[in-house]
This record gives C-alpha cells, sequence and structure tokens, in this order.
C-alpha cells in the first residue's frame, strides 16, 4: 500500500513536469511584466530554478510533516485551500454511494430472480443506460428541467436554509453521480445472485421446501454480495471522475471542481496534492474493501 | 409421441448457418439487445465516414443571422451562438469521437497486449514489477489521470488519444496476462517447446492469436468508456480543441449558458454521446456472451 502510494507520487510528479509551459511564464503574461529579473526572482520565490529530485523532495518532505507548500494562484497555504473543500465533496461522494447501493441492490435482486421476463430486459436496459449517459449530460439535463419548473437554477450554498432546499442541492447531485454507479452495482448483482442461485446449496434448499423468499434473500443474496462489496470499492474511484463533471456542472464548490480549476492555471501544488490525496483515498477504501471482504468470507486470509 | 422436428430445431440451433447473412440473423435473434447495438454502431461508424455527404452544412461556416435559430427549416436541430448548424457539428463530432474511440483503444490495446503478453510469459521478477506498475495506474481513476495527462500534453487530437490510451494499458494488460498464464501450460505450448520452437515464436504465434477473444471482449467494452472520457475531458475544455466539433465540447460552455433560451444546444450533442456509448455497450455485452462465454452474466 504505501509502496503504490509513493510509486503514485513519482507518476503525479512526473506527469506534472512533462507540461510545457511553467506558471511563472503565465504570471508573467498575465501580470504583463517583460523584466526577466522579476521572472528570474518568481523562479527562485517558488522553487522551480532547483533540480527536480530536489523539488520532489521537498514535497515528499512536505507530506510528511504537513507542510503542502502555497498555491501559486492565491498564495494561500495549500492546506486551507483544500481543507475546507474536502467535507463538501466528501458529503457528495457519500451520498452519491448510498443513493448507488439503495437502488443497485435492490434491483440487481429483482432482475435476477425474474431472469429473462419483461422486468428483467426492462431493468437492464435501463441500467445499461445508466453506463451510457454522460453524468455531466444528465447533470444539464436536471438543470434545465430546474429552469422549465421553477424558473431558476438552485444556487450552491454551505448552509441551506430549508430541508427541502438541503435535499436539491445534495441529493440531487448525489442522483446525478450515483445513477451510474447504482446501473454497475446493479448488474454485477444480477449476474452474482444468478451464479448463487445455480449453485447446489440453492437446489438443496429448495429441495428441503424452503419458501422461495427465504431461498432468494436469506440463502442466495447473502451470499451474492460479497463480489459487490469489492465493486464498490471500485466505484469510489469511479465516483471520484463522476465527481469531476458533476461539481462542474452543478457549480458545487468541491475537491473535484478545484482540480480543474488548478490544472487550468497549471497550479502544481496544488494539483499534485489533489491528486495525491484522491490516490490516498481510492488505495485506503480498496484496502479496507479487502479487509471487508475477509470478515465477510471467513475462506479468505490474506496471509502471506 | 409426436415426430421431433429435427430439422427446425438444428437450424435454430444455428446449423447450416454459413453465409454472412444467416450467420447474422442468427445471431441477431439470439442477442436482440446486441443486434441493436450493432445497428447503431453501424449507423455510427457510416456517419463518420461520409460525414461530408451527410451533413448539410460545413461544421465550421458561421452565420450570424441564424445565430441560436430554432430547429427546424435550414437547421433541424436548431444552431448554435455563431449559427454553426448542430446536426452538421454532430455529423462530424461522430469523427472526433470515433477517431478519439479507436485510437485510444488501438494504442492501450497495443501496448496493454505488449506488455500483458510479456508479464505473464516471462514472468519472474519482470512480471512482478510490472504488475507493480499496473497496481500504481490503477489506482488513479482513469479521469484523472486522463485530465492531468491530456493538461500535461497540451490541447489537441492526438495528446488526446494519447491522454486516454495510457490509463487503458493496465486494464488491457492485466486481462491479457491472466489470459497468457492460463494458455502457457496449454498443452500445444508443451509441444511447440519439445519441438524446439523459440520462446519469442510460441509467444507470437502460438499464444497471441488465442488471446484475440478476450482482447475483442474488452476493446468493445473500453470503446464506450474511451468515448465517455473524450466527451469529458472536452467538456472540461482539456479535451479536443476548437474548432473541432467534439460533442462534449459542444456541451462545455455555450451549453451551459444558453440552456434556457437554447435547449437544442443541449439535448442533441448529448443524445449523440449517450446513443454512440449505449451502442458500443450493448454490442460489448453481446461479443463477450459470444466469444466469452465463462464471463456471461
Amino acid at each position: 500500500m504505501l509502496l503504490t502510494l509513493f510509486g503514485i507520487s513519482i507518476i503525479i510528479f512526473a506527469l506534472l513536469r512533462l507540461v510545457p509551459g511553467n506558471i511563472v511564464d503565465i504570471l508573467f503574461d498575465s501580470a504583463g511584466m517583460v523584466n526577466p529579473a522579476d521572472k528570474v526572482r518568481i523562479e527562485q520565490e517558488l522553487g522551480l530554478d532547483k533540480p527536480l529530485p530536489m523539488q520532489y523532495g521537498r514535497w515528499i518532505g512536505g507530506l510528511l510533516t504537513g507542510d503542502l507548500g502555497y498555491s501559486y494562484v492565491s498564495e494561500k497555504s495549500t492546506i486551507d485551500e483544500i481543507a475546507p473543500r474536502i467535507p463538501v465533496s466528501a458529503r457528495l461522494a457519500s451520498t452519491a454511494l448510498l443513493f448507488a447501493v439503495l437502488i443497485g441492490v435492490p434491483l440487481g435482486v429483482i432482475s435476477a430472480v425474474r431472469q429473462n421476463t419483461w422486468i428483467d430486459y426492462l431493468l437492464r436496459v435501463v441500467s445499461l443506460s445508466g453506463l451510457s449517459l454522460p453524468s455531466f449530460w444528465l447533470g444539464l439535463l436536471v438543470l434545465m428541467a430546474f429552469v422549465a419548473t421553477f424558473g431558476s437554477i438552485p444556487i450552491y450554498t454551505e448552509s441551506p436554509r430549508t430541508f427541502g432546499e438541503a435535499i436539491l442541492l445534495v441529493v440531487v447531485p448525489a442522483a446525478t453521480v450515483g445513477f451510474r454507479s447504482s446501473a454497475l452495482i446493479m448488474r454485477l448483482t444480477r449476474s452474482s445472485m444468478l451464479e448463487i442461485l445455480r449453485q447446489d446449496f440453492v437446489r438443496t434448499a429448495r429441495a428441503k421446501g424452503a419458501s422461495a423468499a427465504s431461498v432468494n434473500y436469506g440463502h442466495a443474496l447473502r451470499n451474492a454480495l460479497l463480489p459487490v462489496v469489492t465493486v464498490i470499492g471500485i466505484e469510489a474511484a469511479f465516483l471520484a471522475g463522476g465527481l469531476i463533471v458533476t461539481e462542474t456542472v452543478f457549480n458545487i464548490p468541491g475537491l473535484a471542481r478545484f482540480l480543474v480549476e488548478s490544472i487550468r492555471n497549471r497550479d502544481y501544488p496544488i494539483v499534485q496534492n489533489l491528486v495525491m490525496l484522491i490516490a490516498v483515498v481510492v488505495v485506503t477504501i480498496n484496502f479496507l474493501v479487502d479487509m471487508l471482504y475477509a470478515a465477510l468470507d471467513p475462506r479468505i486470509r490474506y496471509s502471506d | 409421441m409426436s415426430d421431433r422436428q429435427y430439422d427446425a430445431e438444428l437450424t435454430r440451433a444455428g446449423a447450416g448457418a454459413d453465409t454472412v447473412w444467416t450467420k447474422a440473423t442468427f445471431y441477431a435473434r439470439q442477442y436482440p439487445l446486441g443486434a441493436i447495438g450493432a445497428v447503431i454502431m453501424i449507423v455510427f461508424v457510416a456517419t463518420a465516414i461520409f460525414a461530408d455527404v451527410v451533413a448539410s452544412f460545413s461544421p465550421f461556416s458561421t452565420n450570424p443571422a441564424q445565430s441560436l435559430a430554432r430547429p427546424g427549416g435550414m437547421h433541424w436541430m436548431g444552431a448554435d451562438v455563431m449559427g454553426r448548424d448542430i446536426f452538421s457539428r454532430i455529423v462530424h463530432g461522430a469523427r472526433i469521437s470515433l477517431a478519439v474511440g479507436i485510437g485510444s483503444t488501438l494504442v492501450g490495446g497495443v501496448f496493454g497486449v505488449a506488455i500483458g503478453i510479456a508479464s505473464g510469459y516471462i514472468g519472474g521478477w519482470f512480471d512482478l514489477v510490472v504488475q507493480r506498475v499496473t497496481d500504481i495506474m490503477q489506482a488513479l481513476p482513469l479521469l484523472v489521470l486522463a485530465l492531468v495527462m491530456s493538461a500535461a500534453l497540451g490541447p489537441s487530437l492526438q495528446n488526446t488519444i494519447i491522454a486516454i490510451s495510457i490509463p487503458l494499458i493496465p486494464y488491457v494488460s492485466r486481462v491479457i496476462r491472466a489470459n497468457t498464464l492460463a494458455l502457457r501450460e496449454q498443452a500445444y505450448v508443451e509441444a511447440g517447446h519439445a519441438i524446439g520452437l523459440s520462446e519469442w515464436r510460441i509467444a507470437v504465434r502460438h499464444i497471441l492469436p488465442n488471446t484475440l477473444a478476450p482482447l475483442i471482449v474488452i476493446s468493445t467494452a473500453q470503446l464506450g468508456s474511451t468515448i465517455l472520457t473524450e466527451a469529458s475531458l472536452s467538456f472540461l475544455g482539456l479535451g479536443v480543441p476548437e474548432p473541432h466539433p467534439s460533442w462534449g465540447r459542444m456541451l462545455s460552455e455555450s451549453a451551459a449558458e444558453y440552456m434556457r433560451t437554447a435547449p437544442w444546444l443541449v439535448i442533441f450533442p448529448g443524445m449523440a454521446i449517450s446513443l454512440a456509448v449505449f451502442g458500443t455497450n450493448m454490442l460489448g455485452d453481446a461479443l463477450r456472451d459470444i466469444l466469452d462465454p465463462r464471463q456471461r452474466g
């Protein structure tokens, strides 16, 4: 896990240094400065004149001691820029994941139990379209529906005044992101259920006269949910991608939209720390899911 | 006991389906959703190839008099703020989507297969290192990696293809590696060794062709996701630059701004993306069932 994160840090650092123009050129152009001495001074201040291994060492050293450097653009410390945005994105992501599980698992079960009936076909087409609709388009359509019904677009506020507003500002964007994940979870639940329903112990349960509900939910579902737990870990990574476009569409001041802005501004300290943060979150979630998987299924042991 | 209709049953099971047409109708009956996907894909590819004939306007020609023209009449999907015909831009956009989709799937596929076969066949420390790097790459979300890559490379069609193909390599190489590990234990590989074939020849002539089925399955599955990624990147302004008529780009600034007054700017490009991805997904599902029955869901 640590090795993975170390590798990621090298990749992120290397990728960002591939950029042809650096921040100084951009600052230089936008401020209308012409004096080359100013340019050298700015480069020195930002540490961009040092060799790359030293820049990397400074970054990693800072990561370990909590000194993440300063944003090139706002000149605030990276932590001050990133920290207040964490709860915004975390709330959106967790609501989206909750939505995805609450919708995806039951529909997947229904689809599997009623395999090859009209409802199964309908649900499969819906889930395939869930995987096909770009979430930013879905977001734009939702906003258009808002405009059509209320005449205005809800503007994100930190503390919504009414309960209804809170629902609108968090649940609606979350559902837009979570729709894709719910489709994936539904497909996986379905195929996993179908696989389990063909197994001997299910036939045995049926043969001894257990009711359909007891077989489907008591025996099959409990076993079918194991692979679904893994996919939730994988979805954590997909959600990060979904958040990027959704926060942009809904104008939510979260981490993902900030990442896009920082990339546009070539704000290295922000971009590299943000991407690193995303990687840490994804790796941690995957690690927890692996542990959970072992706890749920006693046959799996991570001994080596 | 009535006679069994052997001939009818055989036909239903696909016997005698020797010509391309009878094979196609057989599969279409077996996999109706896949057939719909195939039709969508054929339309999509044909649109891209014959874009110049299908489109009634140049995708670049502006006309201030037609700014934000409503759908109907001359512009049956309306026009954007610069008076460019939406339908023509969508038709030409199919080229961009297809170029990025096929281009990045191809680049990702070629490197993924090479790395996957090498990793699975050579094994040892090489395999270990490759697996570590693959783990690292997969810890970063596809869109985040593509976003950072395309920012690093700068906006252009070519760079967008590269930016999207890099995150694909680990996915492809992982599947191909698993397949190679299984193939390596096959009797024909042992036979190849016994008659003194070189390792290179076994890997290229005997293992490679057998990875084709999983490769086709994973490529079609990834095609949809590359089209979506390109649309997302261009939507964020970091993908294919103007004046290329990219579907994602068409949805970005202008659409959000004019969504109140000109909803057709939002509706049609989004429909085009969704349909193309929907088509590849359905076709991909059917191909997976046909070529790789073990994964059937």
